[in-house]
């Protein structure tokens, strides 16, 4: 992973230099078949952060004054929640309204915002969605299934060392009667990157 | 890979869910699944007898680094890797100019 060092705010611990070592050695010898970590992760990942995410769009849909904080400090405001840590800093927080559209990329590596998202899906890592969602947003939105009107502006945000990116989702229609937590379950790690709507 | 869900090699777990807190515990955590998967024929007994030393060597020491640990001794001890090149390679990484 050393192509995204420069987007690093804090160096790799000791053990996680030894871990990234053993990763490359191991995987050189073949003893990792190709793919078989995103794997294991994968059977993870929809489990571990995005309830994370999703409990702090919940909060925000119903308590608008904490929706306030979370949009001018995104790192705070998730923090009164609990979550943050290493990966969490500079936590910035998009709203996606009726007339815009925001979305989440990392065109140099793949900056991720891990306490709130969990494991970052493998196409996030990937050059074609690195690439695309700068290139041309809209038509690489549309083939993820979630195409835009003409008239929706798209706002593509590029995660970096400086700010990782999380869209708040608009909140659906008819769920006025739902409870906080139920409203939680119905956010997705995709809306959260901004690849869906809901 | 089957986990232990309770005792001294339990992961740590939040309402039934693994806990990572970086990255590289998740990766980690893959990588181990790898070794036993392709090297051990699935048998996870001796990197979990490991698992249970190292965190009896140092029971201070965070569940993950005690992970990475017992994979590394794993992975030495029965000639997959030497220590040195671990060594070696880990530290080429600090020093990239090296």
């Amino acid at each position: 992973m050393s192509d995204d060092d420069h987007h690093r705010p804090i160096p790799p611990s000791p053990i996680e230099q030894r871990v990234n070592a053993l990763e490359e050695l191991l995987t050189e010898r073949g003893y990792v078949p190709d793919g078989f970590i995103e794997d294991v992760n994968r059977a993870y990942e929809n489990d571990i952060g995005p309830m994370n995410g999703a409990k702090v769009v919940a909060r925000a849909w119903v308590d608008p004054e904490y929706k306030a904080r979370l949009l001018q400090d995104g790192t705070a405001a998730i923090g009164e929640l609990g979550f943050g840590g290493p990966e969490g800093h500079f936590m910035k927080v998009v709203e996606n309204t009726p007339g815009v559209h925001n979305v989440v990329v990392c065109t140099l590596c793949s900056c991720y915002p891990w306490p709130v998202l969990g494991l970052p899906p493998k196409w996030y890592k990937e050059a074609p969605y690195r690439a695309r969602m700068v290139r041309e947003p809209r038509v690489l939105l549309a083939e993820m299934g979630c195409p835009l009107a003409d008239d929706v502006e798209v706002r593509v945000w590029d995660s970096s060392a400086e700010a990782r990116y999380l869209v708040l989702p608009e909140r659906p229609n008819g769920t006025d009667d739902l409870s906080e937590e139920e409203l939680a379950g119905l956010v997705t790690r995709d809306s959260m990157i901004g690849v869906a709507r809901l | 890979m089957k986990l232990d869900v309770d005792g001294p090699a339990a992961p740590p777990r939040s309402n039934g869910e693994l806990i990572f807190e970086a990255p590289w515990q998740a990766r980690v955590f893959g990588l181990a699944a790898a070794v036993v998967d392709t090297r051990f024929d699935g048998d996870r007994e001796p990197f979990r007898e490991r698992l249970i030393a190292a965190i009896a060597d140092d029971p201070q020491r965070p569940y993950w680094d005690s992970w990475a640990v017992a994979l590394e001794d794993l992975v030495t001890s029965s000639g997959l890797l030497t220590p040195d090149e671990v060594d070696r390679r880990a530290i080429g990484r600090n020093h990239p100019s090296a």
